[in-house]
């Protein structure tokens, strides 16, 4: 094994170590490493971090608890027509596994983790949880209401923090969020263009590790996976060009993940940690950076099922189709998410308009059983080969 | 909400004048087209129909037709054909009622047909799946949509910023769309007489809720309360149909208080006022009569239900206020019941069975609707634990029969009266 | 003798109990459930009374100065015999109700070889009668249609005829062996213990000559014992179908949170895990419910899952919880859910893991629900007791011992062999109760 392979697979390993490690170790690590440090969960989709590290605190995305965690009080709280994500994240909670994080937000993207905010004040009356109202009206109402949202919460964050955040610092921190997203989007280039340098099994648990990393971390991160992935010798096989659509939330298991990519599929876009993209391009650097960040939401998100588009529906996904030369899509939401499965027969129509061939299916974040998905993905890449050929 | 056209329950004059309202409602819709008058789709909670009323635009309101349909065992076939299409089996199914009226030819539930809409009204309000619903309803139509965005009352007010933003959208949004549609010019003195008379009718219909704190109760709060609702929540808001309606609702209300009444049920009077109970949650449409039934047949009245809230709460104070329309439409889209956060609606829940002197809560969890359901067996704790009164579960859906099974429902309830009863005898016993 | 009768009308299995009025457990009867309720609560009852009246004659035995080991031979003896009875009587009628299915006209063209082969299978089922009911015979099922069906396809299988084959035999022996069970037959003490005692004072030689008279008057006494049933509560998930007045049917919640606190005076919480449903149940000091959750509308996780599984695996019930006990490796199953059971069970084994592995998975996983729902209605107390036949699985004891320790450290649970009885004993004591009146209802 050359040297650069071992760096590759070490750097691996523990990307998958923060995946798997659902006593958020690293946030622990990072608090214990000098006192006074707090850290504030974000539940999916988005939340502007860079107020949150402004303010000299550790953002932590919780995207649930996957297929680590055994459930018992979260089934206790959540009928068995809701989605999985919450269960955890609340069986994560009551067994102290949340217990670092100083603080919770909880943006606006569906009723059940809207709720989720409730049950949070309710149950831990002492730890600020904070509900984040997206603005759904495009326009500058819109960005009104969010600035003034967003300077209320960016006041509680400096009062948890114990000062203030001031422009300057926040635009630092913009700055190395930029960089971040810059890190990301080029990997998803290089993905895109040379899907076997950069496995989404890999670039997965890359990204992921940024939930629980500092972004200067996490931005060092990116570039040496960057550097090594591209520079691996790795060779490209027939395998079909596919987008995956739906898993912005609850994310499906890092096995599915896999067994997608076994079955013959190359993933050449997704919506997987969707937080890390939703926002496209840099954040200009400003004399308002709040108010900057805002517009550059409201001006450069992407289509998500979250956020209201009542026009055009598909036409954004179908343009991304066809500027990663995708050849299909698998729709993959998990059970019960209201937002993605009512969007997707949206979608699928503007796909088939397309031309573009589909399927789809459900999980949950617990999946353990990968029979039927291999088989599915497999029959749709062999088919989706089949007629590339003919 | 809704109300039972078609079904004769008691027939008192209130619900004769009921029946009379709805049956015009529909037949001016079916004949809408034709006078080229403008119809709006828009939801019950956070409704604008004085703004809608001040511009003579119609209001079709997709959720009644959905429940309505269901009420009548069309929905079945209505779901059916929107999972045909593609529609998952876990969404709501009030939407997928409604995409299959729409596509077997929008014949609404009294048969006649539904207009096109002329806009989409869109108050987002309480609900994350209104908005879905709307953009696959713009799918189906050519016609503009005009959105309106209520925040949710995360931290347990509606703050200055979340009316303003509400207040803005009214103004630069929604009232130009709908100048644009209709072709006439937003008339602020129209909608103040609108919302004046929206005000009136609400005095009575709060003297009516809050008859159920005699004993007995001369109402049922959640299944005579879904008829009693049914004007002010639709419709009917603002008009001097739902004032004369309320006025004659409180009256009967009060006769049967000073008669020492029960409520009506569909096999006439309550004889019997054996449990008061407060319950969380929207009825189940299609099996509704199946499930009074089990409630009236044990002598179980509901004083007190959160339902009848989530077209607005009045209970609390609440007015239209002809003399701030736009502020005072935005306070009320931001009040309903679906914006609240989970401690402000446990709080409401407590306060209720304290205040009607229940002698327990039901929580009906409703597969359907995630922003009801959601976090609602830990209201049942906290209430259980505030109240130290038992509370109740069981599990129904809004208009999918599929998902009711009467056994198990009359299981649980049975199983819950006695122990409401077992508990009752002890604690008499003590004493 | 003033008697209370509980009822507990389940979905597999009807019981019985009788409690004496100072709530003490006379007698108990269990029988499988049936189309015809009445018929299942009859013989339920029936038996009730009869184990009552055998621990009574037991009881008298002690009074005349019965060794305990005697005592115990004698009942112990008597018991099978008065079975053998009963069961003769049943057989009896199956042969006559298989007569009279004959006379049907669709059997017309094969009446006389169908005679033939049913008589020579009848005979040898009476041949069977005498060896299943010896001391230390092979044990087998309590229910006559349990071992008639077994008696009867044993000897059917190996007939291949033209005219007569065994899918003609089996349909025969359906049609009768339902309307067997659905006869109200006299099973009764009274008329099936004489004969019985005389056969086992036949077959006792010289042990029990000299007693003979003395038995023979007890037996006679306590069959005349006037057993008076002043009230019965009915309960159970089929209870609303119940011979009963409304006023004497109760939920299935309230009488297992008395009968757990009859058997565990203790209890705080109470788990049921029965066939069709899972419960959870918080009793107060006098066994009154203060809060139950039940699983919702799917099955997931209920007695019925483990026969799915069961199917899907070949084996029996019983065979489940020992196998599972032998694993020693930990797979998690992430559904509990029936409807996937089976095909997450095959694409278990064929990825390789051993049956012992996955069915110690699937029991946790089933526990896990419990646990769920016990943590719903307001979480484990001490003590804890654990009802219902899923009790009665040990790896699924063993599961929920675990999953107690690791969520709510030390708690005392109980499990009563008799478990399967709670809720008739809770309705026997609602029975007692209102007998009494509202006074007593609370002590």
């Amino acid at each position: 094994m050359s040297e650069s392979t071992a760096e590759l697979q070490s750097l691996l390993k523990r990307a998958e170590a923060l995946y798997h490690d659902m006593h958020f170790g690293a946030v622990r690590a990072w608090k214990d490493a000098e006192p006074g440090r707090r850290a504030v969960g974000i539940l999916p989709v988005w939340f502007p971090r860079e107020l949150i590290h402004a303010a000299g605190m550790l953002p932590v995305s919780v995207m649930g608890g996957g297929d680590d965690v055994e459930i018992i009080k979260g089934d206790a709280y959540f009928q068995s027509y809701i989605c999985h994500l919450p269960r955890s994240t609340m069986e994560m909670s009551l067994n102290g596994g949340l217990d670092m994080l100083d603080a919770m937000i909880f943006p606006s993207i569906c009723d059940v983790i809207r709720n989720l905010s409730g049950m949070w004040q309710l149950l831990f009356p002492d730890r600020p949880a904070w509900y984040f109202d997206m603005p759904q009206s495009s326009d500058a109402i819109g960005r009104r209401f969010c600035g003034r949202e967003l300077a209320e919460l960016r006041d509680a964050l400096g009062a948890l923090a114990g000062s203030s955040i001031e422009d300057d610092v926040l635009r630092e921190s913009v700055r190395l969020y930029n960089e971040n997203r810059r890190l990301v989007e080029a990997l998803y280039e290089t993905r895109r263009e040379r899907p076997w340098l950069c496995p989404t099994s890999e670039l997965y648990v890359v990204l992921r590790a940024g939930n629980v990393l500092p972004v200067e971390e996490h931005n060092a991160m990116l570039r040496s996976y960057a550097e090594l992935a591209g520079g691996a010798e790795r060779h490209a096989i027939d395998n079909a060009r596919v987008v995956v659509v739906g898993s912005f939330c609850e994310q499906p298991p890092l096995n599915l993940i896999r067994t997608i990519e076994r079955a013959g599929c190359y993933i050449v876009d997704d919506d997987l940690l969707l937080g890390n993209r939703l926002v496209r391009g840099d954040v200009p650097d400003s004399d308002d950076p709040l108010d900057t960040i805002v517009g550059t939401f409201i001006d450069h998100a992407r289509e998500a099922s979250f956020l209201y588009r009542p026009a055009d529906k598909g036409a954004e996904l179908v343009q991304g189709l066809e500027a990663c030369r995708a050849e299909g899509v698998l729709f993959c939401a998990p059970s019960f998410c209201d937002p993605a499965l009512l969007d997707q027969p949206m979608l699928v129509e503007a796909v088939e308009e397309a031309g573009i061939p589909h399927t789809s299916f459900k999980y949950a974040e617990n999946t353990g059983q990968f029979q039927v998905i291999r088989e599915q993905a497999g029959t749709f890449a062999d088919s989706i080969k089949l007629w590339g050929a003919a | 909400m809704s109300t039972a056209s078609g079904n004769t329950v008691g027939m008192d004059s209130s619900m004769a004048l009921q029946k009379q309202m709805l049956a015009r409602h529909y037949d001016r819709l079916s004949r809408a087209e034709e006078e080229g008058r403008a119809c709006a789709y828009t939801f019950v909670p956070g409704n604008l129909t004085e703004l809608l009323l001040s511009f003579d635009i119609l209001p079709v309101l997709p959720e009644i037709n959905a429940l309505q349909n269901a009420m009548r065992k069309k929905s079945r076939d209505y779901i059916a054909t929107a999972e045909k299409l593609g529609h998952s089996e876990d969404v709501c199914t009030y939407v997928k009622c409604d995409l299959g009226m729409a596509k077997s030819g929008n014949v609404g539930p009294t048969g006649e047909r539904l207009p096109d809409p002329s806009v989409l009204l869109l108050s987002y309000t309480g609900c994350f799946t209104f908005m879905k619903w709307f953009e696959i309803l713009k799918q189906e139509y050519d016609c503009p949509i005009a959105m309106l965005h209520v925040p949710y009352q995360g931290a347990g007010a509606a703050t200055r910023n979340m009316r303003d933003y509400v207040v803005e959208q009214l103004k630069e949004n929604v009232i130009p769309q709908l100048e644009a549609v209709t072709g006439k010019r937003y008339d602020e003195d129209r909608l103040s007489e609108h919302l004046a008379a929206s005000a009136r009718a609400e005095d009575d219909f709060v003297a009516v809720l809050e008859s159920a704190k005699h004993k007995p109760s001369p109402i049922d709060a959640y299944f005579g309360g879904v008829y009693y609702i049914s004007p002010i929540f639709t419709a009917f808001r603002g008009t001097p149909e739902a004032e004369s309606y309320y006025e004659t609702l409180r009256e009967e209300v009060q006769e049967r208080i000073g008669g020492g009444l029960g409520p009506i049920t569909p096999e006439g009077t309550l004889p019997e006022e054996r449990y008061r109970l407060v319950v969380e949650g929207p009825p189940c449409w299609t099996n509704f009569r199946d499930l009074w039934k089990m409630f009236y047949d044990e002598g179980a009245v509901v004083v007190a239900s959160t339902y009848t809230k989530v077209g607005g709460i009045y209970d609390n104070g609440f007015r239209h206020d002809p003399s701030r329309p736009l502020e005072s439409l935005a306070e009320y889209c931001l009040g309903c019941y679906t914006n609240l956060n989970l401690p402000s609606r446990t709080d409401m829940i407590v306060k209720y069975v304290e205040d009607y002197d229940a002698d327990g809560f039901l929580v009906n969890s409703v597969k359907s609707c995630n922003s009801f359901s959601a976090g609602q067996l830990l209201i049942l704790r906290q209430v259980e634990e505030r109240t130290g009164r038992p509370g109740g579960f069981f599990e129904s859906d809004l208009v999918d029969p599929r998902y009711f099974s009467g056994a198990n429902v009359k299981n649980r309830l049975e199983s819950y009266f006695q122990m409401v009863e077992q508990k009752r005898s002890a604690v008499r016993s003590l004493s | 003798m003033r008697c209370f009768v509980g009822v507990d009308l389940g979905s597999t299995t009807t019981k019985a109990v009788v409690l004496d009025e100072d709530e003490r457990l006379l007698g108990r009867g269990i029988t499988n459930s049936r189309s015809n309720y009445d018929v299942a609560c009859a013989v339920a009852r029936t038996e009730a009374f009869i184990n009552a009246r055998f621990g009574l004659f037991a009881g008298r035995l002690a009074e005349a100065g019965l060794e305990k080991e005697e005592r115990g031979a004698l009942t112990e003896a008597l018991g099978r015999q008065f079975r053998r009875e009963q069961h003769t009587v049943q057989q009896r009628a199956l042969a006559g109700v298989m007569r009279g299915e004959l006379e049907r006209d669709k059997y017309a063209a094969v009446r006389a070889p169908l005679e033939e082969r049913l008589e020579t299978i009848l005979d040898g089922m009476n041949e069977d009668i005498p060896p299943m009911f010896e001391a230390g015979a092979p044990e087998r099922s309590d229910f006559f249609r349990d071992t008639a069906t077994s008696g009867f396809m044993r000897r059917a299988e190996g007939i291949r005829g033209k005219q007569v084959n065994f899918d003609l035999l089996m349909s025969v022996f359906d049609r009768a062996i339902l309307q067997v069970e659905n006869q109200e037959l006299d099973l009764s003490f009274s008329a099936n213990v004489r004969p019985a005692l005389d056969r086992v004072l036949a077959g006792g030689g010289e042990r029990w000559r000299s007693k003979a008279s003395h038995l023979a008057s007890v037996t006679d006494e306590v069959a005349a014992l006037d057993l008076d049933e002043v009230n019965a509560v009915g309960t159970g998930y089929g209870r609303s179908k119940l011979p009963f007045r409304q006023d004497q049917i109760r939920s299935e919640i309230l009488c297992h949170g008395l009968g757990a606190h009859w058997m565990f005076p203790k209890t705080a919480t109470v788990l049921d895990i029965g066939g069709q449903d899972t419960k959870a149940i918080q009793v107060d000091n006098a066994g009154i419910v203060t809060s139950f959750q039940m699983n919702d509308r799917c099955a997931a996780g209920c007695g019925r899952y483990l026969g799915y599984i069961a199917d899907e695996m070949n084996l029996g019930v019983h065979e489940l919880g020992p196998l599972a006990q032998k694993s020693c490796r930990n797979i998690k199953i992430s559904s509990t859910c029936t409807v996937f059971a089976g095909a997450e069970l095959r694409d278990r084994l064929t990825l390789g893991d051993k049956r012992e592995d996955v069915l110690a998975g699937l029991h946790r996983a089933m526990m896990l629900r419990a646990m769920s729902l016990l943590a719903r209605s307001g979480g484990i107390e001490d003590e804890f007791t654990f009802t219902g036949g899923v009790a009665k699985n040990p790896a699924a004891v063993d599961a929920l011992h675990r999953l107690v320790d690791e969520n709510y450290g030390d708690r005392t649970i109980n499990i009563s062999p008799d478990s399967i009885y709670t809720g008739s004993i809770g309705a026997a004591l609602f029975a007692r109760r209102d007998e009494g009146g509202a006074e007593s209802e609370a002590a």
